[in-house]
């Protein structure tokens, strides 16, 4: 397993060196895990990637490098002191550096021996092949994913010059051929609604879930969906709610700014029982905070946005596989209970790439609201009372019945009523629903030691640093350790959590936010109190080795 | 009028309310046109106007103040085949929703627009809307309205609109041949409709619209642009009101390359070959 960190100003191509870097480093049959950590700038400042790779899977990044790919001076200056003894920092033969495990490399000078200076990415990935003694195989192909038709031959170039220019240093890991896909959480997002069937996507840009709208408006001619910019969030989210009442599976994402926007209409889709899926990818708050990065502190928010009671779905995404199985589920469940649905991820896993076990299409169900109509001619209700309280939903001229939706309260006919008694069965039908949820909640991953004494908690993306951080403590320590992921998380799964609460001395709360909203939750929902929070709320996603630190040093 | 097919319901409006010209007008322009009820879809907001899908036989969305457009749009985005219409007041059109109102103006789905314009808030009992005119005294503006009054048929114009009508619900006949052509109209139509309300305006009353309203000559060019706006202006002495302004542009539909194959959204089916070469992408 190895560790590299790309960096340099905005505008310096280090995202493109860096996911072709990652491109034959997949190819390979190594697992990779590509973090992104950049500047809300489009030119300028500080970004950079954290590269791991390995021949085991990877959950979580680390600020102990064996490699910097430096951009400029400043990247060497910032992180020379994550470096490796026997690491080595890839620069400019330019850049003024004193440091004896610098590569100089006369990147700028190749670039324009071969006629454009936007080449020397392609050299310092030649020369990282190489020092990793990767093979170059299908290097035009790779190239042509990510550049230019016209600039392939050039960077091909530049490459296999960087690739001549060093002899090999690390061990090649031998790796076992797996069927992997790479690709960033917001990808595995938009591709899971897709294979669900989403047909419509309403959105107005915000980072960190900006890339989603790219990504599937990109994606509309070929898999014949609609995908439109809205003048704000609140057009957003209620676009979303009409095209799923005319009957196409529908979604609509943000962050917690454009969130904040949508709730009434949250409210509007489990008062009018309109399915629908709201993805928030979550950044730090409030208010604009810090755009480009990373938090957790949407979950009390989501749970109870909106006024009123009314059921709802949140589900917390942990990593690139949830990304996309469990957006799927959103829709399904959104169907079937005729309920909004939220996706919690947010700009850590949204941004990142991953390698992961391809993606098995037949697993999910794709959504038809037309087949679970029931298309009876005679007195339709809308709202009809059911054991359940799911009413039969039918779609608007696709059956010789009216089909009503009302925010205001009203009967099973959907006309507004002010009647005491049909508010308080309509309140309850729509309540009632979350009762038949609550029995196919997924439970949180439990991983660790069997007999564990010190339990952690956490929730979405968390779970591959803290899986992390229980394999690096149970080695060392003989197996003390056990965590609960949650990805359903409200309603709260309660079963295995009661259960390990039971067994564990000491719970500690884990989570990206400063108050400890799981822990919250956890107390209110169970009266289950963790001793302990472990908190980061500094927009960067902690580490498995952040985390092993931070129980060592006294929590 | 009895309206076998789109029905009569009982209303929750005051008697004399502008409201019931409207639907009934409304009724008889899709009787006329023969629209299929089950295939009509009444979205609305919140206010007295937006009680209409309640009072008529169709399907019906009354979603949220100020956002019936974006939910109409994109019910009409996932089936073209419904009939989409939004009846909703002054308020719930250009105040709250005056953001979506201005930008489906640019989208131009073809849905058809019904403003009840009533000049006052009647639902909340009686404050100012967007179109109340300056000095007009209410609870809330107690010395009189002091903000300059909303002209949305000179906005529509000025915005794009490819359809911009003013009418008066106390001119039926009228009101239904405009609606009847907003409604066949290929695009985003606004019908602003002037209406009295008997409970809370007392200035813009029927014996003040019907005194001013007069119909556009049958030689007005409605295709001229600079024509159109000067006319839209005239809201003093004399209210113009027929289809002030019209011009073909492309539809929404029209310019969507997902949406040109006349097939409605809610009917494709899926593709897999498109899921696989997805994958594949991430290989």
């Amino acid at each position: 397993m190895y560790n590299l960190l790309i960096g340099g100003a905005a505008g310096q191509g280090i995202e493109t060196t860096a996911v072709i870097l990652q491109k034959f480093l997949k190819n390979q049959g190594y697992h990779v895990l590509a973090i992104r950590d950049f500047m809300s700038r489009v030119r300028g400042g500080h970004n950079f990637t954290f590269l791991r790779f390995g021949k085991e899977p990877l959950y979580s990044h680390s600020n102990q490098l064996d490699g910097i790919i430096a951009f400029n001076e400043e990247t060497i200056q910032l992180h020379n002191n994550e470096l490796s003894e026997q690491g080595f920092i890839l620069g400019d033969s330019q850049f003024v550096t004193a440091d004896s495990r610098t590569i100089a490399v006369e990147m700028a000078v190749i670039g324009k021996e071969l006629g454009n200076p936007r080449v020397t990415g392609s050299v310092a990935v030649g020369v990282v092949l190489k020092l990793f003694g990767i093979e170059l195989k299908d290097t035009h192909k790779v190239l042509k994913e990510f550049i230019k038709e016209q600039y392939i031959d050039i960077n091909e170039k530049a490459l296999l010059k960087g690739y001549e220019l060093v002899e090999s240093r690390f061990l090649k890991e031998k790796t076992e051929p797996w069927d992997s896909i790479m690709l960033t959480g917001n990808q595995a997002l938009s591709f899971g609604a897709l294979a669900a069937g989403l047909k419509f996507y309403s959105a107005y840009p915000m980072s960190p879930s900006t890339t989603i709208l790219e990504y599937l408006a990109g994606k509309s001619d070929e898999t014949g969906i609609v995908v439109e910019q809205a003048e704000d969030e609140i057009a957003a989210i209620n676009m979303a709610i009409g095209a799923s009442f005319a009957g196409v599976p529908s979604m609509t994402g943000t962050s917690g700014g454009g969130f904040s926007l949508m709730v009434e209409a949250l409210g509007l889709s489990g008062m009018a029982e309109i399915p629908l899926v709201v993805v928030d990818v979550q950044r730090p708050g409030p208010v604009t905070g810090l755009p480009t990065r990373t938090e957790q502190s949407d979950l009390k928010f989501v749970i109870s946005a909106s006024q009123g009671e009314f059921p709802r779905m949140v589900i917390a995404l942990r990593n690139h596989t949830d990304a996309f199985y469990q957006t799927a589920r959103a829709f399904a469940l959104a169907e079937k209970y005729q309920i909004p649905v939220i996706v919690l991820s947010d700009q850590y896993l949204g941004d990142s790439y991953a390698t992961v076990e391809a993606y098995d299409l037949a697993k999910v169900t794709r959504v038809d609201p037309l087949e679970t109509a029931d298309s009876k001619e005679g007195e339709y209700l809308r709202y009809r009372f059911t054991p359940d309280g799911i009413s039969p939903r039918l779609i608007p001229g696709k059956t010789r019945n009216y089909v009503s939706a009302d925010s205001d309260e009203h009967d099973e006919r959907g006309f507004i009523t002010e009647d005491a008694e049909i508010r308080n069965r309509m309140m309850d039908k729509r309540m009632g629903k979350l009762e038949q949820l609550k029995l196919e909640l997924v439970e949180p991953e439990f991983f660790g030691a069997a007999n564990f004494d010190t339990l952690l908690v956490g929730w979405g993306t968390t779970y591959g640093p803290i899986l992390e951080a229980v394999q690096i403590l149970n080695h060392e320590n003989g197996g003390k350790y056990a965590a609960l992921i949650f990805g359903d998380i409200f309603p709260l799964p309660q079963k295995l959590l009661r259960e390990k609460a039971l067994q564990a001395e000491k719970i500690i709360n884990i989570e990206q936010n400063a108050t400890g909203q799981l822990a919250d939750l956890i107390r209110e929902q169970t009266g289950i109190t963790c001793n302990v929070s472990i908190l980061k709320y500094d927009g960067r996603q902690i580490s498995g080795e952040e985390i092993v630190q931070k129980l060592k040093g006294g929590n | 009028m009895s309206h076998d097919t789109f029905s009569t319901y009982t209303t929750a409006w005051c008697p004399g309310c502008g409201n019931f010209n409207i639907l009934d007008c409304l009724k008889t322009a899709l009787e006329e046109l023969g629209k299929d009820p089950y295939e009509v879809l009444m979205v609305a907001g919140i206010g007295q106007a937006a009680k209409l899908p309640q009072y008529i036989s169709a399907n019906s969305f009354c979603g949220l103040h100020g956002r019936s457009l974006p939910a109409a749009v994109a019910a009409k985005i996932a089936n073209e085949k419904l009939t989409v219409i939004v009846d909703t007041g002054d308020g719930d059109s250009y105040g709250e929703g005056g953001n979506h109102f201005l930008h489906n103006i640019r989208r131009n789905v073809n849905i058809t627009h019904f403003v009840h314009d009533n000049q006052i808030y009647g639902l909340t009992k009686g404050q100012a809307s967007p179109t109340s005119m300056e000095g007009m005294v209410t609870e809330v503006q107690v010395n009189g309205n002091t903000t300059t009054p909303l002209n949305p048929v000179l906005v529509a114009i000025a915005a794009g609109g490819g359809f911009v009508a003013r009418a008066f619900s106390g001119r039926k006949e009228h009101l239904v041949s405009v609606m009847k052509q907003a409604i066949e109209y290929n695009g985003y139509a606004l019908i602003d409709i002037l209406q009295p309300c008997v409970s809370f305006n007392k200035i813009n009353t029927f014996a003040y619209y019907n005194k001013r309203v007069y119909e556009l000559a049958p030689d007005y060019d409605s295709s001229d642009k600079q024509t159109a706006l000067i006319t839209a202006m005239e809201f003093e002495e004399k209210i113009p009101i027929g289809v002030l302004y019209r011009e073909e542009r492309r539809s929404f539909h029209q310019k969507n390359p997902v949406l040109t194959s006349g097939i409605p959204l809610v009917d494709r089916a899926e593709h897999p070959d498109a899921l696989n070469k997805i994958l594949n992408e991430f290989r």
